[in-house]
């Protein structure tokens, strides 16, 4: 947050996208069905609270993120069994009260935590990096009106990146879906 | 609230179905319960033999009618809303504690055969077993039964009677009673069930002890009882009754509990036998001794397997748990295994030589399985399947997996 600098007071601000401001859940749900069916990609949705049922409105895939967990418990279990089996088991062999070297049944315990720590770190920073955390700033929170997102407020933002976009249409597009205002976001 | 039009114009009582389903699985339960005597009576089975495939099928359908308890107990407990639609399928089976009651009086006559403490001569010979005595003995056994029978009873009429209350008066008190008494009632359900399970099965080797044994009794009823709901759910179904009212969410749900106590039985089952395995005492380690030699390690691996590493796999991504036909088929597919747990806890007793079950043993099970299904049935003849009138039924009726 230094004063602007010759190099970014000199770039002219580029349209970033469209947000639209829409007063009810109902609203927002069926306007972003047509948003999606209209063929935009580079789109999203802000709401105060979670909403059901805005996954399938917005035409979102099921999240990779479980893929991430499993491969990270995989890791997990496969690295605890290797660090126990290579240290007492082949590389420093050490016969505890006549257990085996390496047994099965004392070797879980850290197979599992490890399992855990790994599957869950992988939940954790798998969510910081699919989200793109952590973000400082968004083009549209110096938007008039958005703080309202979090009390009362329904919006839409569509991008200026997304192909299908069109400063005009896309205004027109998103007014005739009921949108209560549509205000440009520069970046 | 359009959805509770729907539930109120759909099938949610049994009617004429309820009175036939609960008569003809009472008749099918007497009637097997009668071939089993008669097995022992011809002589094709030992009195000894039948009373420890009685005791495998009645502690069996009693930890599926004491993880019914644990639900309705939750449910309260946790200020519940999404299982308001499927409680009162688990009231129902608690409401068959008092027919589970009169079941047990053959684990009473039986007694002598099925437990060496129960004998004075073995107790006087055996050092440890005499100093177990003074808990150990026929008439404390008789008196503890009497009470943890009792705490039952008492706990599951007082919330299926309430329930159906409000079903008619809509009185939102009820609730309040209800949750309010479900932290005791959830304390005294824990001490008898634990004690329960030490008297019932881990006493059949009175020289053995494993302070964990309650925990794991505990964990494969609620297995059990997650199980059975799915299952009698889809069956309740397929037969035109709740369609409206339960919805792949619900089944959703139950498939979580389901997968999360599969993995807490392994969690339970496996700490038990890892301090039994890493210190190595002869007292302790003599009872998994037995359940490794003579073919009943392929019970113990069928177990690791079929009740742990298989379920844990076909569970684990959310697509399965929301089909309800894949999630009723694991159901099934439990219940059959916490059959075989309960199974491998109870028969090395009686028959360290071989794991196969005998023709009793199934004859049992269908007797005391279909006398608990008619208790239940019998218990919501002519009722609602849901309690219709719960201050969250909306909450439930809507419900979503976010």
């Amino acid at each position: 947050m230094s004063e602007p600098t010759a190099a970014t007071a000199a770039r002219a601000p580029r349209t970033w996208g469209l947000l639209a401001e829409f007063d009810t859940v109902g609203a927002l749900l069926a306007a972003l069905e047509k948003v999606r069916d209209a063929g935009y990609v580079a789109f999203d949705a802000y709401a105060p609270f979670p909403i059901h049922g805005l996954d399938e409105s917005m035409g979102i895939r099921m999240s990779r993120l479980p893929w991430l967990v499993a491969g990270g418990g995989a890791t997990g279990a496969a690295a605890g069994l290797l660090l126990q089996w290579w240290t007492n088991g082949f590389d420093y062999k050490y016969l505890v009260s006549g257990k085996p070297f390496f047994g099965l049944p004392a070797a879980i315990p850290i197979t599992f935590e490890l399992t855990v720590l790994l599957a869950s770190l992988g939940a954790f920073i798998g969510l910081l990096v699919a989200n793109r955390f952590p973000e400082l700033y968004h083009p549209v929170l110096p938007a008039r009106g958005f703080a309202r997102a979090t009390t009362d407020g329904f919006f839409i933002s569509v991008e200026a990146r997304d192909p299908a976009f069109d400063a005009v249409g896309t205004r027109e597009f998103l007014e005739k879906l009921g949108a209560k205002q549509v205000e440009k976001v520069e970046d | 609230m359009e959805r509770t039009t729907d539930i109120f114009a759909e099938k949610r009582h049994l009617g004429a179905l309820g009175e036939r389903l609960w008569r003809r699985l009472a008749l099918a339960g007497t009637a097997a319960l009668l071939v089993s005597v008669a097995i022992a009576a011809l002589g094709a089975e030992s009195w000894r033999r039948f009373f420890f495939a009685y005791l495998v099928n009645f502690a069996f359908v009693l930890s599926l009618a004491l993880g019914a308890l644990y639900f309705v107990l939750l449910h309260h407990l946790t200020h519940s809303g999404w299982s308001v639609v499927v409680r009162r399928v688990g009231e129902a089976l608690t409401a068959a504690l008092p027919l589970l009651a009169l079941l047990f009086i053959p684990v009473l006559l039986g007694l002598k055969e099925l437990y060496p403490w129960s004998q004075t001569a073995v107790a006087a010979a055996d050092h440890v077993v005499h100093g177990k005595a003074a808990y150990l003995n026929v008439p404390f056994f008789v008196v503890r039964w009497a009470v943890y029978l009792a705490a039952w009873i008492v706990t599951g009429r007082f919330y299926f009677r309430r329930s159906l209350l409000q079903d008619s008066s809509g009185d939102t008190s009820l609730t309040l009673q209800m949750e309010r008494r479900a932290g005791p009632a959830m304390v005294l359900f824990g001490i008898t069930l634990t004690f329960a399970s030490i008297d019932l099965v881990m006493s059949l080797d009175p020289r053995w002890f494993s302070t964990i044994f309650g925990v794991y009794y505990f964990a494969g009823s609620v297995v059990g009882i997650y199980a059975l709901l799915t299952a009698v759910l889809f069956a309740l179904q397929g037969s035109g009754f709740l369609r409206n009212a339960v919805t792949v969410e619900h089944y959703h749900d139950l498939g979580k509990l389901l997968f999360g106590f599969v993995v807490f039985w392994a969690y339970i089952g496996f700490s038990q036998y890892m301090l039994i395995w890493y210190a190595n005492i002869p007292e302790e380690t003599g009872w998994l001794a037995h359940r490794q030699e003579n073919g009943w390690g392929w019970v113990g691996l069928l177990l690791v397997f079929g009740h742990f590493l298989i379920p844990f796999v076909a569970l684990l991504s959310r697509a399965p748990k929301r089909r309800p036909r894949l999630l009723a088929a694991v159901a099934v597919w439990m219940l059959a295994m916490h059959w075989v747990d309960v199974y491998w806890l109870v028969t090395p007793a009686v028959s360290p030589g071989s794991p196969l079950p005998r023709l009793v043993d199934l004859t049992l099970l269908v007797a005391l399985g279909s006398l608990l299904l008619a208790g239940a049935a019998y218990a919501v003849r002519g009722r609602s399947l849901v309690p219709e009138r719960d201050p969250r039924l909306e909450e439930s009726l809507a419900f979503e997996n976010a």
